[in-house]
């Protein structure tokens, strides 16, 4: 069967130049970068070269990025190294909104006693600027706000932000693991002092990610060891995903106008078409202010879960922040958070592209999607006069 | 992805007797929007009091859909003496099983059913009456109770799994627990009560923990707080507040009227609680 995977915001295909520069450094090249003779040192320049990759997708130093093993690695890095380092403010502001890389770990943080205020965000998606300059106080340690949303891809403007944060002195941290790779980074002249990235989302392997500390920011190691890093993240550095991820970084940096062109050119095809073709379907999320590979829809009145069954039939690859797809009881904290009803909220499905998607894919898509979400409101007990008045 | 049985997979994607029956005998509706999931069935009867015709409309997942597929399936050409002995087990059963959190579909099933028979006899549809538990999904201590009873549910977990009751903001948890303790547990909280004057020192700090772990520290941290078990002597028990209690005003009432106050409950009535701050 045909797969048509629009499931980018979970995972990415690895590109096929990133494996091959990885694949030499399991069994030829398996030296210790830390290792003093030769066979270790030359991989030792390879990882150099790969912090360089990273750092330029991210117009960064090298000295300032640090690799770690995933997205959520790094943001619980950036967060308790921070906290760490300012023991004495017991304050962090986040959103509602961000990944539970952050949200569960501030939740874990408010049962060990820290405050946490949680920003919320309007039907769009968007912050209110005022809210987080009220909620600075000289508590606070961090502020640690997303880039651009997982489920919406919704973009916040860090910059903005990170100008009120810092003209308190605080330390501000971004979660960038969506948009790496997908919209200019540039972290020369920003305000931003800590930035998460992940690898999987880019095309490198999974379970390699990197963070950015800006030179000069009071950073306590969190995984706490060797001198690896420079003694900001001990444990022996995954040498082909660190490759790999650096490769990645190199490609995505090559693909970022592809991206923004024909990638997000597919990703309006798709979303008009399907918001024209399928009865009650809606856009989630601030049309504008959004990666280019993303769009969340609900198709109100039927269900998440169910949607991506029959997709899943057809050998399309989505997600859903329905409720019943997560195996919780309520639909997304994202959607719950921007006050979706629930006529929406339940029926929502995410299609998130990459630039290995085609054009002939989406067409795919837009035959196959529309016939689909109408048998489901054929069985649906709700909104049937709207259904049967048109569409 | 869910580990759906291949009964249950056909039931979904070719889901039987789907649509309205403006001339039904009797229609029974549960389930809302809101809940994420909505079930309505509707029932011809024929000259013998048979079930002639069924049919559904559900709003949910593959597991609602299939579970009131198979159950229009099931109940024609009964009586409805015989459809109402269908539980919700013999759904499940039908289906090959389902994934336990989505047992809660199932119940469904069986609750739009009974609707559907009481809008047959006349009666307002029996709506389960009884005070508002779980206020995310609406759900009341009698359908607890019941759905409790009937499925031999002994944890708040299980309870959320068939009825979604707990499911959503869990402040309700505590008020689960004492339902269950109603249904299964006055026999058996007497003997426990009847137990804990023989009690060994193991035992009471054991059921001590227990009573922690389970009650406890769930309640408080459902407001932001927390508790640590420090130590143990005899029939005195040493407690650290931590997180929002820490600082909470009222902290000292709680430890006095609910902590205490469940310790002796469920473990000793000698229990005396003493606080440190450490």
């Amino acid at each position: 069967m045909r797969t048509v995977y629009m499931d980018s915001n979970a995972t990415t295909r690895v590109a096929d130049e990133v494996l091959e520069d990885m694949l030499p450094y399991f069994c030829e090249y398996y030296g210790n970068p830390s290792s003093m003779h030769t066979f270790g040192g030359q991989v030792a320049s390879k990882l150099d070269e790969a912090r360089g990759r990273v750092a330029a997708l991210l117009g960064a130093l090298p000295e300032e990025i640090i690799f770690t093993s995933c997205g959520t690695e790094s943001d619980n890095s950036a967060i308790m190294g921070t906290l760490g380092s300012y023991p004495h403010k017991r304050h962090i502001v986040t959103t509602r909104v961000e990944h539970p890389a952050v949200l569960s770990l501030c939740k874990h943080l408010a049962g060990e006693g820290y405050s946490v205020t949680q920003l919320s965000v309007d039907r769009d998606g968007n912050l209110d600027l005022a809210e987080l300059r009220e909620s600075l106080t000289e508590d606070t340690a961090i502020v640690s706000i997303m880039h651009a949303n997982n489920e919406t891809g919704v973009i916040f403007p860090i910059e903005e932000i990170g100008r009120i944060v810092k003209s308190r002195g605080i330390v501000f941290h971004t979660d960038a693991v969506q948009t790496a790779g997908k919209i200019p980074i540039d972290m020369s002249g920003s305000t931003v002092d800590l930035l998460s990235i992940s690898g999987h989302k880019f095309h490198a392997p999974k379970g390699v990610g990197a963070l950015y500390i800006r030179k000069g920011t009071k950073f306590h190691s969190f995984l706490i060891g060797g001198h690896q890093e420079r003694g900001r993240r001990g444990g022996t550095e995954s040498v082909p995903m660190i490759i790999g991820m650096g490769k990645a970084a190199e490609l995505a940096a090559e693909f970022l106008e592809d991206e923004n062109v024909r990638v997000r050119g597919l990703r309006d095809k798709l979303e008009s078409e399907l918001l024209e073709k399928a009865p009650s379907a809606e856009l989630n999320g601030d049309r504008e202010r959004r990666t280019p590979n993303t769009t969340n829809i609900s198709f109100q009145y039927v269900e998440g879960e169910a949607i991506l069954l029959l997709i899943d039939r057809e050998g399309i690859c989505a997600s859903s922040g329905s409720a019943c797809t997560a195996g919780s009881l309520e639909p997304s904290h994202v959607l719950r958070a921007m006050g979706l009803p629930f006529t929406a909220a339940h029926g929502t499905v995410r299609f998130s592209l990459s630039r290995y998607n085609t054009e002939d894919e989406v067409d795919y898509v837009i035959e196959k999607v529309p016939p689909i979400i109408r048998r489901l409101r054929e069985i649906s007990p709700f909104g049937r006069e709207e259904l049967s008045k048109g569409s | 992805m869910w580990d759906y049985s291949d009964k249950l997979k056909d039931h979904f994607f070719n889901p039987r007797n789907v649509g309205e029956m403006p001339d039904a005998d009797g229609v029974g509706e549960v389930g809302s929007m809101a809940c994420g999931d909505s079930l309505r069935i509707y029932f011809k009867l024929d000259e013998n009091g048979r079930i002639k015709d069924a049919k559904f409309l559900t709003f949910g997942c593959g597991s609602a859909i299939a579970s009131a597929s198979v159950l229009t399936e099931m109940i024609k050409g009964k009586t409805l003496e015989e459809v109402e002995k269908v539980t919700n087990q013999d759904i499940v059963d039908y289906l090959g099983g389902m994934p336990v959190e989505k047992l809660h579909c199932s119940v469904m099933g069986r609750e739009a059913l009974e609707a559907a028979i009481a809008d047959y006899r006349g009666g307002k549809p029996k709506a389960e009456e009884g005070k508002i538990v779980c206020n995310c999904f609406g759900v009341t201590d009698r359908e607890i109770e019941r759905v409790a009873r009937e499925n031999n549910l002994r944890s708040v977990e299980d309870v959320t799994h068939y009825t979604k009751a707990g499911g959503g903001c869990g402040s309700c948890h505590a008020e689960i627990e004492r339902i269950l303790a109603r249904v299964w547990g006055e026999k058996e909280a007497g003997l426990v009560r009847e137990k804990a004057k023989k009690l060994t020192n193991i035992q009471r700090m054991k059921l001590i923990e227990e009573t922690m772990e389970r009650e406890i520290r769930p309640a408080l941290r459902a407001d932001g707080g927390d508790i640590e078990l420090v130590d143990i002597y005899g029939t005195k028990v040493i407690v650290a507040l931590r997180g929002t209690c820490t600082h909470c005003p009222s902290a000292e009432f709680t430890l006095k009227e609910y902590v205490e106050k469940k310790l002796r409950e469920q473990v000793d009535e000698e229990i005396v609680l003493e606080e440190v701050k450490i």
